[in-house]
């Protein structure tokens, strides 16, 4: 496997030293037994700034040429495929058996194992969950060249830790991921939508909890907020009956709102300038988040869920939202920032980074994967 | 103790600890008289028995901390116990260690319903946290049969899943936050109450570890709003084939129902001796389905998967009239594992997963290696995720029985092994298929899921010699592996 030097990619502000594009597992192994200086793992590079620039970055990997789908059985919802697959790629080839792997981070080109390392979501994620919830198989290749599989291809399987969990939001610190499995889910026959305007946050707190402690069953409750009022959209994907019926019953529950088949532009969008930030909190706190924002904030929040993706001006006082939403185990991670900007990537540390820290030195004793790219400096 | 076999040796080193621990927790909380230990010799699969030298009878977080403490002072290893109803001997003691019991720990610490939350202690049991929900409009998804009795803790350590987890999921799903007592006594907090945190997801490691990597004190879960209409469809086929095909047409069709249970001829006789489930009459197998969610949904989809049935030759299709009716069904087939020990004086319970598209095939090959050793097994799985439950029928009066049950049992795995399957789907590894890991996995997936172990548990003293075929020795080099170190419980023959 040839390592270029040629490239003229910069990652989060660091220009690597040289990069490859293994196209097999066997190809990834080779690359980390026959070298020992650092590296960083990458997709399709679409989400490089959701963690710390690293410290260090001798050798950018990208997954992009693992690229196949290795195994699809439409009659056990389970697809396996490699890391490098991109996600649209993957929706296109399962919708021709009426199937969808039920995640929907919205950034173009963004691969399986870009998407599992970054742990990126969608406003989807309130009916069908997250990375964790959705990947039951995981193959690996460990900084020191070996190759380890978790999981499997069963939908339901306790056998041995559940590393796929481990390696989801790691960003390549614990290992490479060459191939996932995923449970899949059969694609809605139809779709609706009803929109109402927000007038403040406790307005989008009220509307957010009367769906929250209803019997309807959206697929994602979304707010759009800007400086201070916004619209929520509510989704519903089901049977078209059940779409219809669901519709009327949420206008009848949120005091009125427009119906319409798709969602609005902005759906699921990610902001964009000043500070984005991924913020989580107690789902009942969002009026309290939405309140702590600094003015001239906006973005969206998956408002049953707890998670919001919020723009914020650059020379915000992020220590100080930070602690405003501890209250509610809320957190403040920055997923894009001015190049020049100097900020706190995630937050401060929890009791567990002890044990964190331990984990990291155990799968990647010589620090040299995504050096610096985790909480803590990790 | 110069002249004490090594036996001795390691008795007399857990009675000075037993002594430490009276003083550290008080008295009335620790247990070493032989009569009052036999009852904790085993968990729910009673084939493996070892008296534990000491049981603590934790009260309170504290109580944990501190015994941890002194059982990682002393290089004694200790071994976490909920209700006891695990099926994998997950919470067999060992012996001259400490068995720490956590049912005590039993307080609802807080009900938070409009984050959907709910805080609780590990001993508290599964039914209870639904039981605290439901004047919310609230329910906690995870459902093991054992729900009366199993405790949170227990379902932490296992991974619990239950009927509902083909549409909810597992434990882990429904986890989002618990307070772990590491093997040297630290105490850290995992997840929490907001759906994300940055850094790794210690939790999701956590989850399903059985008891190898700390003890859970208090666990937070998430809880769903409860669904406008559930209702239950009770099926009835000539035919095992026909059921199974069933299954499959349902999923093809794009339904996701809450459950898809399937019980065969032997398994439903049981059920009928036991509870009279009144179930169809003559039925080679039938399926228990559920559907929930919005009412018109839930209709429509009852109408659809009516007709899949009868397209497979479905004899009688009955759905529950109401409350009653509902509970009747589901206790048919909740009570079916210990329903068979009215049509055989012992039977063997297995575990195991294979992709749901191979059921028709499979369920033939068990067939024919049940007839092969001449044991009558009765099957009762949760089929839309292809989890089986074969309950292998023996006399135990019948010399070698009991070890023939147990090869099929181990047969029936290997079957699973083979089809891309799982050695266990809800029961988890424990004592029991540890060698079964190695089929499953490589040396190199065993090794890498110890570095996890190494991480949190260094000494190895949480619950030792359970899920890994051979313990890795941390700091070692991968590959290098040494003789189980740890002392095995198995007591040469199992049952």
């Amino acid at each position: 496997m040839a390592v270029r030097s040629d490239n003229n990619t910069v990652l989060a502000g660091v220009t690597p030293g040289g990069m490859a594009t293994p196209a097999s597992a066997g190809e990834v192994a080779d690359i980390l037994r026959s070298t020992t200086g650092t590296v960083v793992p990458v997709g399709a590079g679409t989400k490089t700034g959701w963690a710390a620039a690293p410290t260090s970055c001798d050798l950018l990997l990208r997954t992009t040429a693992l690229d196949r789908v290795v195994e699809h059985v439409p009659g056990d919802l389970v697809v396996v495929a490699e890391a490098g697959v991109p996600l649209e790629t993957l929706q296109g080839q399962l919708a021709e058996h009426n199937q969808m792997l039920a995640l929907d981070p919205p950034e173009p080109g963004a691969t399986l194992g870009g998407i599992v390392g970054a742990n990126a979501s969608g406003p989807r994620r309130l009916r069908f969950g997250t990375v964790r919830d959705l990947l039951i198989g995981v193959t690996v290749v460990l900084a020191d060249g070996t190759t380890a599989r978790a999981g499997g291809k069963v939908v339901k399987n306790v056998a041995g830790y559940d590393l796929g969990k481990l390696y989801t939001g790691a960003h390549g610190a614990l290992g490479v991921l060459v191939s996932t499995t995923w449970r899949l889910h059969p694609l809605p026959a139809a779709a609706g939508t009803v929109t109402v305007p927000v007038a403040d946050a406790a307005e989008a707190g009220r509307l957010a909890n009367l769906v929250a402690r209803s019997t309807l069953t959206p697929t994602a409750v979304e707010l759009r907020w800007d400086g201070g009022s916004g619209e929520l959209v509510v989704l519903f994907e089901s049977i078209p009956a059940s779409v219809e019926a669901q519709s009327a019953a949420a206008i009848e529950l949120l005091g009125g709102g427009e119906r319409a088949d798709e969602p609005p532009d902005w759906f699921g969008e990610r902001p964009t300038g000043g500070v984005v930030l991924r913020m989580a909190y107690e789902p009942h706190a969002l009026p309290r988040v939405l309140a702590a924002l600094p003015a001239g904030s906006a973005g969206t929040a998956s408002a049953c869920t707890g998670v919001a993706y919020l723009s914020v001006p650059a020379d915000a006082d992020l220590a100080a939202l930070r602690a405003a939403i501890a209250p509610y185990d809320g957190s403040a991670v920055v997923l894009g920032k001015p190049a020049d900007l100097d900020v706190d990537h995630w937050g401060p540390v929890a009791d567990s980074f002890g044990l964190m820290t331990r984990v990291k030195d155990q799968f990647d004793p010589g620090r040299r994967l995504s050096p610096g790219r985790l909480l803590g400096g990790l | 103790m110069v002249g004490m076999t090594d036996t001795e040796q390691a008795s007399a080193r857990t009675l000075e600890l037993a002594e430490r621990l009276r003083a550290a927790i008080g008295a009335a909380k620790v247990l070493t008289d032989p009569a009052q230990l036999r009852t904790y010799e085993c968990d729910g699969l009673e084939a493996f028995r070892v008296r534990p030298g000491v049981v603590v009878l934790a009260e309170h977080r504290d109580d944990v901390v501190r015994t941890v403490k002194l059982c990682a002072q002393a290089g004694i290893p200790f071994v976490a116990r909920g209700s006891g109803t695990g099926l994998s001997g997950g919470a067999v003691p060992v012996s001259d260690g400490v068995l720490i019991v956590l049912s005590r720990l039993r307080s609802i610490v807080d009900v938070d319903p409009d984050n959907a939350r709910m805080v609780v202690e590990p001993g508290v049991i599964n039914l209870w946290v639904t039981r605290e929900a439901a004047p919310h409009d609230q329910l906690y998804a995870p459902d093991p049969s054992s729900q009366q009795v199993c405790s949170i803790g227990g379902n932490v350590a296992e991974n619990s899943g239950g009927a509902h987890c083909l549409k909810y999921g597992f434990t882990v799903n429904h986890v989002m936050g618990a307070e772990v007592v590491l093997a040297d006594g630290e105490v850290v907090h995992l997840g929490g109450s907001a759906p994300e945190h940055p850094g790794l997801d210690l939790l999701g490691a956590f989850v399903g570890s059985e008891g190898t990597l700390g003890v859970v004190t208090q666990v937070t879960v998430r809880l769903l709003r409860v669904p406008e209409s559930v209702q239950t469809m009770l099926v009835g086929f000539h035919s095992v084939a026909d059921a199974a095909g069933t299954v499959s047409d349902i999923i093809a069709a794009g339904i996701l129902p809450a459950a898809i249970e399937m019980m065969d001829a032997l398994a439903i006789e049981a059920a009928e001796a036991a509870v009279q489930c009144n179930y169809p009459e003559g039925a080679e197998a039938v399926l228990v389905i559920e559907l929930d969610g919005p009412q018109v949904e839930v209709d429509e989809q009852f109408e659809h998967v009516e007709t899949l049935a009868r397209a497979r030759h479905a004899f009688e299709t009955r759905i529950a009239a109401d409350a009653e009716d509902r509970a009747l069904m589901w206790k048919g087939r909740k009570s079916a594992f210990a329903a068979v020990g009215r049509i055989s004086p012992s039977y063997y319970v297995q575990d195991g997963v294979i992709p749901r598209t191979r059921l028709p095939e499979i369920l033939a090959s068990m067939s024919s290696l049940a007839d092969e050793a001449n044991l009558r097994v009765a099957n009762v799985f949760h089929a839309g995720d292809g989890n089986l439950h074969p309950l292998i029928l023996f006399d135990d009066a019948v010399p070698g029985a009991p070890k023939a049950a147990e090869e099929l049992g181990f047969a029936i795995l290997d079957l699973c092994i083979e089809a891309g399957g799982s050695i266990t789907g809800e029961h988890g590894v424990g004592l029991e298929k540890k060698s079964k890991m190695a089929g499953q996995f490589t040396a190199e997936d065993l090794d890498t899921m110890q570095l996890v172990r190494c991480a949190f548990d260094p000494d190895g003293l949480a619950n030792p010699g359970k899920l890994f075929p051979t313990p890795r020795l941390c700091g070692e080099r991968p590959g290098v592996r040494t003789a189980d170190t740890a002392p095995d419980p198995a007591l040469g023959e199992v049952f």
